[in-house]
């Protein structure tokens, strides 16, 4: 390490990188929930993999244990992340990669930049990572003068339709197969007659691709896991394409944030049993590439590792939101979540969408820079349930929205949010008060007179009864009614002296 | 045995059906029911909207209102959770040890309805007749905060001339989520027309939950269908089905 941190930990910085939207999560959620072809296209795409999810995870007798076992050994990683990094950084070292670390995302894009300038390539080729996605670092490049190429399938339809991913394992699953021969016959080179057949498509991007890892000197990759006893490097994948760039380039360079170290072999086993199951569904994914160091005469022979902060330390000195760390991006949480479903991932506006990136987000950025991110969920919790790793993703929604209201707090004109909830909070601390209230309430009645439902009503309500009803406030409150049965307990009842 | 009945904010101001229809309940099976009229509200919407600290005030009456009580029983499952799985901790970061520890013995003593009906009074069938075609909606918190599990559906498969209809997609949120509703209403409108589409697809005339404020949203949206379209089914809280006779 170049230099000791001292202070308090640092937020990913703005201007760089994919972390923050342009528009608060209701905005942006809107403009997606009036694209009808981007709703059916979630809706098929989430329900496809949860059932292939909720099938391959109903076959192993001990999920619940392998669950428990994953979340125990990253809380233990987090308890001394220090110390295994340094360890991680040793066996690479003395296995001849060399190690890099960068505090964020423009430190991390300027060294991959000159790593890359190194080697005289204009052109790199790269395997699916969703950290160079978070740093931006397709973008530092191309403004560095180098062309980087995805190869996963997937990313290369978000590319070369110059879009954005929206899922952090189904980066196109916005796009239906009549988009992507679309975006295929508009910029692959002889693509005119390309038909919509998945099958036609896979090969067209296969030929495509199979040019570029030929020719390419250097890869970029990201990490699903490092093992710091060897110093071992796991890269898990689908589609060959990730070999292809593990293997066939002279110099790899790969970007890894530094949450993804595990001790030890024996823990790495736990995650690769509960990461496929939960990602793609499936038993067993169909490429596991391992790699420690240089091999000589045997695959890239210049490794270099980057460790990422870009805010993790921010997320690790919040005791009540570090498991945000614990993720192993397998999106279970995405295609599990109802909001998810039906927004996609670009109104999240960051790389990482869905309610694992409602929770990691605001947590690199600092919550004011994601604000509206906790709010996005109903907390109705199938993210937790659906987690490998067990991250209470609801609960951690909660504390966020407390640390939002409590940053806010300090400012010298509250909300109306703010006084309302505190008024409701006056009032509710007194039975008396309650009372008062409930009969208040009551006016409403004059609102519904004619059918019994209030169909409008002012801001913020009107929120409401935008789409819904609210029923008439009935004549007598259950209190009322309780007061006035005739065999009402004495020894319930309270003073009212509670004014 | 002596139950005290937590109505929530929601059903005693909006709701009193449910209320009524808990109190006759239990006291049908032989139990005395009271009301201690300290309580307001568990403050599971100021929680889950940030405002911890005007919750603390909340969870300190609420579990000073129920002190004393050995078994208390509330028709929402959201509410339950929150007193069970959230109080404590409000409580604990306010820095409020003592507090804690009685909010957390106060949730272990809280039961939501179906729970204390089929757990602790180890009863499916409540004598209840209810001939209607229902449908059953397993709201969020009862479904995976309280893993209340089959409970509800037992109860109700006893019940008398029901015609108990499943609900396609019944584990999917209804999209109401507290000031979820409000902050993201489009989002929540859009879960709501789904959850809807799948109730009306039953050709029920109930649909049935344990939470009166889910109840509130889909019969909010069903109402306004009615206006529209003619839509027939009403929402209906367990409780008053398993109170009918």
């Amino acid at each position: 390490m170049t230099s000791v941190f001292l202070g308090m930990p640092v937020y990913a910085p703005r201007g760089v990188g994919a972390l923050r939207g342009d528009m608060p999560f209701p905005e942006a959620a809107r403009v997606a929930l009036g694209n009808d072809q981007l709703r059916r296209n979630l809706g098929h795409a989430t329900s496809t993999i949860r059932g292939k999810r909720a099938a391959v995870v109903a076959e192993v007798p001990d999920w619940e244990e392998l669950r428990l076992a994953g979340e125990a050994v990253k809380a233990a990683t987090m308890a001394r992340l220090p110390d295994l990094l340094v360890r991680l950084e040793e066996q690479v070292t003395a296995r001849g990669g060399t190690v890099h670390w960068a505090r964020d995302a423009t430190e991390a894009n300027a060294i991959v930049l000159d790593l890359i300038r190194a080697t005289g390539a204009a052109e790199v080729v790269k395997v699916k990572s969703m950290a160079t996605q978070e740093i931006g670092l397709n973008e530092a490049l191309a403004e560095g003068g180098v062309t980087a190429w995805e190869t996963d399938l997937a990313e290369l339809i978000v590319q070369l339709g110059d879009d954005k991913p929206s899922h952090i394992l189904v980066p196109a699953i916005h796009r239906n197969r009549t988009e992507i021969r679309d975006i295929f016959r508009r910029t692959m080179p002889g693509a005119d007659a390309l038909s919509d057949e998945p099958r036609e498509l896979a090969m067209a991007a296969r030929a495509y691709l199979r040019e570029k890892f030929l020719t390419a000197r250097v890869a970029m990759s990201g990490a699903n896991f490092a093992v710091a006893e060897t110093g071992t490097l796991a890269v898990v994948e689908s589609e060959g394409n990730g070999r292809m760039c593990l293997t066939l380039p002279q110099t790899l360079i790969t970007v890894m944030g530094i949450e993804k170290v595990v001790p030890t072999w024996t823990d790495l086993e736990v995650f690769l049993q509960l990461l496929p199951r939960s990602s793609t569904g499936e038993r067993m994914n169909p490429y596991t590439s391992l790699w420690t160091g240089v091999t000589p005469g045997d695959g890239p022979q210049d490794f270099h590792l980057v460790l990422v902060d870009n805010g993790r330390t921010a997320v690790l000195s919040d005791p009540a939101g570090r498991a945000a760390l614990h993720c192993i991006r397998c999106s279970a949480c995405l295609n599990v979540c109802p909001v998810y479903e039906r927004t996609g991932g670009h109104a999240y506006g960051s790389v990482y969408p869905g309610p694992i990136g409602a929770v990691l987000s605001p947590q690199l950025t600092g919550v004011a820079d994601n604000a509206s991110l906790p709010y996005a969920s109903s907390l109705c919790g199938a993210c937790f349930d659906a987690c490998p790793v067990r991250i209470d993703i609801p609960a951690m929604l909660v504390h966020l929205r407390n640390r939002h209201v409590e940053e806010r707090a300090d400012r010298p004109v509250p909300s109306p949010e703010a006084v309302a909830m505190a008024a409701m909070s006056w009032v509710m601390t007194k039975p008396g008060r309650f009372r008062r209230a409930e009969k208040l309430l009551r006016i409403g009645r004059l609102l519904g007179r004619r059918d019994d439902r209030i169909t409008a009503l002012p801001p913020p309500m009107s929120a409401w009864t935008a789409t819904r009803d609210l029923p008439r406030p009935p004549a007598q409150t259950f209190r009322d009614w309780w007061r006035s049965r005739p065999a009402a307990p004495v020894d319930s009842l309270v003073e009212e002296d509670d004014r | 045995m002596r139950v005290a009945l937590f109505v929530t904010c929601l059903a005693d101001a909006m709701f009193p059906q449910v209320g009524r229809a808990t109190v006759e309940l239990l006291e049908r099976l032989g139990h005395e029911v009271v009301f201690p009229e300290a309580q307001t509200c568990c403050g599971q919407m100021h929680i889950n909207t940030g405002y911890q600290r005007e919750a603390l005030r909340l969870v300190e009456h609420h579990v000073d209102s129920f002190a004393g009580f050995e078994a208390i029983v509330a028709p929402s499952g959201s509410c339950v959770g929150s007193i069970r799985h959230q109080h404590a901790g409000v409580a604990r970061r306010a820095g409020r040890v003592a507090l804690s520890h009685r909010a957390e013995e106060l949730g272990a003593r809280t039961y939501e309805l179906s729970e204390f009906l089929v757990d602790v009074l180890g009863v499916t069938d409540v004598g209840a007749r209810y001939p209607h075609r229902v449908t059953y909606h397993p709201t969020c918190h009862s479904l995976r905060m309280l893993r209340v599990g089959d409970r509800p559906l037992r109860l109700l498969r006893a019940v008398r001339g029901i015609d108990l209809v499943e609900l396609p997609g019944a584990e999917e949120c209804c999209g109401f989520g507290g000031t979820f509703a409000l902050k993201n209403a489009d989002t929540s409108a859009a879960m709501l027309g789904d959850k809807l589409r799948n109730v009306l697809s039953t050709g029920a005339d109930v649909v049935s939950a344990g939470d009166s404020s889910c109840l509130m949203h889909m019969g909010g949206g069903l109402s306004r269908l009615s206006s529209d379209a003619g839509a027939v089914t009403r929402p209906v809280h367990l409780a008053e089905i398993l109170a009918a006779t």
